[in-house]
């Protein structure tokens, strides 16, 4: 009997195995928003990028109102497309954007938003890249819509016409 | 047209006879005095029509024939010839066929070269690997047949994707192949010696001529890729822990250390078990490596198409084949009785199993590491993607002890040994920690975990290097691979800790200084190729020591697909790399400059030829 368990068990977990990559062939494979959404947002406090003070996230973050928080990086490619995104949504001013540049040089930060406009109200300093995944962020770019201290929506990778509309009839 | 049909039924032949093999092979086991002549014939005619389909399919590709669905989807009229027949397996479909024909090349050297191993043995591969191949052929003519036929016929073809237009990128498919499906053989051969109960040592010299083939077609195969990547992806790295890149990795590793394993077994009839299970584990991970790329689990260059159903008939075949090698290891082979367990602690067998447990930890750090985040999406839906720093952190640690064991493992001698001049041993591992110390010194990362990783891999460097020159010593293949691998992990560490970088933003006439190194953006050339655009910018470089150098990098706006690539200029020097690559910013006149100077990177594309010429050696030695 002892001896028979090794084989049935090694053939049970290849069997595991099996089903688990059977059933990941069956999902598809595009990013979507975490079912997690409606958390606190968490607590931090940080440099800020252009002023270079210190602010927390309750100064940043006010109640009653509709916040957008980017997650940004002058390297990033996909966030030089959704820049011009941005920058129509900072017309608006019922929102809030917020940037938070991560894992970046501050000199190429300030040459990034020269060069393609400022939309955020404040960016926040994510120099190693620890604030970014209290947020629950897998990498940049990566954009929260915040409302009441709380995540409403998430939106992982670069934003688009089609989200703009979404994200402007969530803030209606 | 007339070659698609031809290309589409000698396929259908190919299977046909793949059948009648199979058929031959149990009848000529059933009655075994002689080796059916059939079997040789059938496997030869075999290889005819893979062949016949296989030159089929790129002359489409040369005439630009775009009835042919693969054809239309790969290729493109202004493509340059050589891109033509290299898209041939540039493709999902193509390169499926490429594998076929391995396949059948394989097996019909292999009945031909066996001689003196028993008849038995030999039809019971032929049968194995002919249930390998007719899988494959079924997988082609069901899921993905290059011949599909499209009808209107298009003008012109989609083209075919301009990072894959690359010399490197040409050969890096076959050579791979031939590695992946050498182990095909293996396998096979592994699972027939094991119901007939012949895992014995004139097995092991047999089938160490066919491990070594794939080991060093293996090896280049990386190799190949990894300096693609180099220069093409524009990251100036050359290795990124991509899963893509782990799963060619992990067979090497299981190919490697059953290397190890048949070195012993050709001398004692030990580590059986080892054998035959790394035999089993090489194919399996390739396959279960062709699995994640095509199916579309993973993402990257190599996917071809996502299509659910050619993952779904790759993964039923993978786990048929695992289940049935596992059917076949527990019910016929019987671990023999002088057993792993009373080796002398001191001897070479003890130093092949210390590298065996090594082995086998660093690949399931890279199964994990390429694993987990599936079976994460699939139990929990939480997405992770698993870095460089997992592999880092989990890899370097355990390299300082693999290093020693190199250095001293192969000193030993069999059955039970004692160290000799120890007094140099320990003297020169003095000397290589003294050497790492001055080196990292100057920097103030990690001090204390960079010295012994360096002195470690010193240490094997200065012993492998002293043995070149000793004449008591004659392993001449198993040095040259060691040495090499010494190397291999002196460049990557060196690489590591030297290499900088400037990222910057210029404008056409702008200078970018710090107190290092001066880049002056000179000017911006226009040239028209047959297939793509390009935009060449000239740099003019001074770094610290007045060296002048001037390099210019490539944007490539290729007209079929229309997509943009940026060529890195590279300058390879003895000691090191200056790599520039530039990026185009968005409705500006700036480009995005990056530079970075790597010191030791030919090193480590040397040290790997360097690791698989001894391979070549060991290949091309006769047994003494």
């Amino acid at each position: 009997m002892k001896k028979k368990l090794i084989p049935y068990s090694i053939i049970l977990i290849f069997l595991i195995i099996f089903a688990v990559f059977y059933k990941s062939l069956k999902d598809t494979n595009i990013y979507t928003p975490e079912t997690k959404i409606n958390n606190d947002i968490p607590i931090f406090s940080a440099e800020l990028l252009l002023s270079n003070e210190n602010s927390n996230s309750t100064e940043i973050f006010e109640l009653d109102k509709f916040y957008l928080l980017n997650i940004w990086a002058s390297w990033c490619v996909p966030c030089r497309d959704e820049h011009p995104i941005l920058m129509s949504l900072s017309k608006n001013n019922k929102l809030i954007i917020i940037g938070m540049n991560y894992k970046d040089n501050k000199k190429n930060a300030k040459k990034f938003l020269d060069e393609l406009g400022n939309p955020y109200e404040k960016i926040i300093v994510d120099k190693n890249g620890t604030n970014s995944i209290e947020w629950g962020a897998f990498g940049v770019p990566e954009t929260f819509i915040i409302y009441n201290n709380k995540i409403i929506k998430k939106y992982i990778g670069p934003l688009n016409n089609e989200l703009l509309i979404e994200i402007q009839k969530i803030i209606k | 047209m007339i070659y698609s049909v031809t290309g589409h039924y000698s396929l259908i032949l190919g299977l046909c006879v793949g059948l009648a093999l199979v058929y031959f092979s149990i009848r000529n086991f059933r009655n075994s005095n002689q080796l059916d002549t059939k079997i040789l014939t059938f496997s030869f005619l075999q290889l005819f029509f893979v062949l016949v389909s296989f030159i089929s399919l790129i002359i489409s590709f040369i005439i630009s024939d775009f009835s042919n669905e693969t054809v239309f989807n790969n290729s493109h009229t202004t493509k340059p010839l050589f891109y033509k027949i290299s898209g041939t397996w540039g493709n999902h479909e193509g390169s499926l066929l490429l594998w076929l024909l391995v396949l059948t090349i394989f097996i019909f050297i292999f009945i031909l070269r066996t001689n003196n191993q028993p008849i038995k043995y030999k039809i019971l591969t032929v049968g194995f690997q002919q249930v390998i191949i007719i899988g494959f052929f079924l997988f082609l003519i069901q899921t993905s047949n290059p011949f599909n036929y499209l009808f209107p016929v298009p003008d012109e073809g989609l083209g075919l994707n301009p990072i894959l237009q690359d010399p490197a990128l040409a050969i890096h498919p076959p050579i791979l192949y031939l590695g992946y499906v050498g182990s095909s053989i293996i396998f096979s051969s592994a699972l027939a010696a094991t119901t007939l109960k012949i895992v014995s040592t004139s097995w092991a010299i047999h089938i160490k001529k066919w491990v070594l083939i794939s080991w060093i077609f293996l090896t280049l195969g990386i190799l190949l890729g990894s300096i693609w990547a180099y220069y093409e992806l524009g990251w100036g790295g050359f290795w990124f822990w991509d899963p893509v890149e782990n799963v060619s990795l992990m067979p090497w590793l299981a190919l490697t250390t059953l290397l190890h394993c048949i070195l012993v077994l050709e001398r004692k009839e030990i580590l059986t078990s080892w054998v035959i299970i790394l035999s089993i584990a090489t194919f399996t991970l390739s396959m279960c490596g062709t699995f994640l790329v095509r199916s579309g689990i993973l993402n990257s260059v190599h996917t071809f198409a996502n299509d659910p159903e050619r993952g779904l008939f790759i993964l039923v075949f993978l786990f048929a084949l695992i289940f049935l090698s596992l059917f076949i290891f527990f019910f016929f082979h019987q671990t023999s009785k002088n057993n792993s367990s009373n080796f002398f602690w001191l001897s070479k067998e003890t130093s092949i199993l210390v590298n065996n447990w090594f082995m086998m930890y660093f690949l399931s750090v890279v199964l994990i590491g390429t694993v987990y985040p599936i079976f994460l999406d699939v139990i929990s839906s939480q997405k992770i993607s698993v870095g460089p720093p997992f592999y880092h952190k989990l890899i370097a640690p355990f390299l300082i002890p693999f290093l020693f064991a190199m250095a001293i493992g192969p000193r030993l001698k069999w059955i039970r040994s004692d160290l000799k001049d120890k007094i140099y041993l320990i003297s020169l591992l003095i000397i290589s920690i003294l050497i790492s110390f001055f080196i990292v010194k100057n920097f103030n990362t990690n001090i204390l975990i960079n010295t012994i990783l360096i002195s470690s891999a010193l240490y094997l460097f200065f012993i492998t290097l002293r043995d070149f020159f000793s004449k008591k010593y004659k392993n001449f293949a198993q040095n040259t691979a060691h040495f090499g691998f010494s190397l291999l992990i002196l460049s990557i560490l060196f690489n590591n800790l030297f290499s900088s970088e400037i990222i910057t933003n210029l404008k056409v006439g702008e200078t970018y200084d710090n107190s290092k190194t001066k880049i002056v953006f000179e000017s911006i050339n226009q040239k028209k190729e047959k297939n793509y655009k390009s935009i060449i910018a000239n740099f003019n470089i001074t770094n610290s020591e007045g060296i002048n150098n001037n390099l210019s990098p490539e944007l490539r706006i290729y007209n079929q697909p229309n997509i943009t690539t940026s060529e890195a200029d590279i300058k390879t020097t003895l000691m090191k790399d200056k790599f520039i690559v530039i990026n185009l910013v968005q409705n500006q006149d700036y480009f995005n400059v990056r530079y970075q100077v790597k010191p030791f990177m030919l090193w480590i594309w040397l040290s790997v030829i360097m690791i698989s010429l001894g391979g070549l050696v060991s290949f091309l030695q006769k047994r003494i």
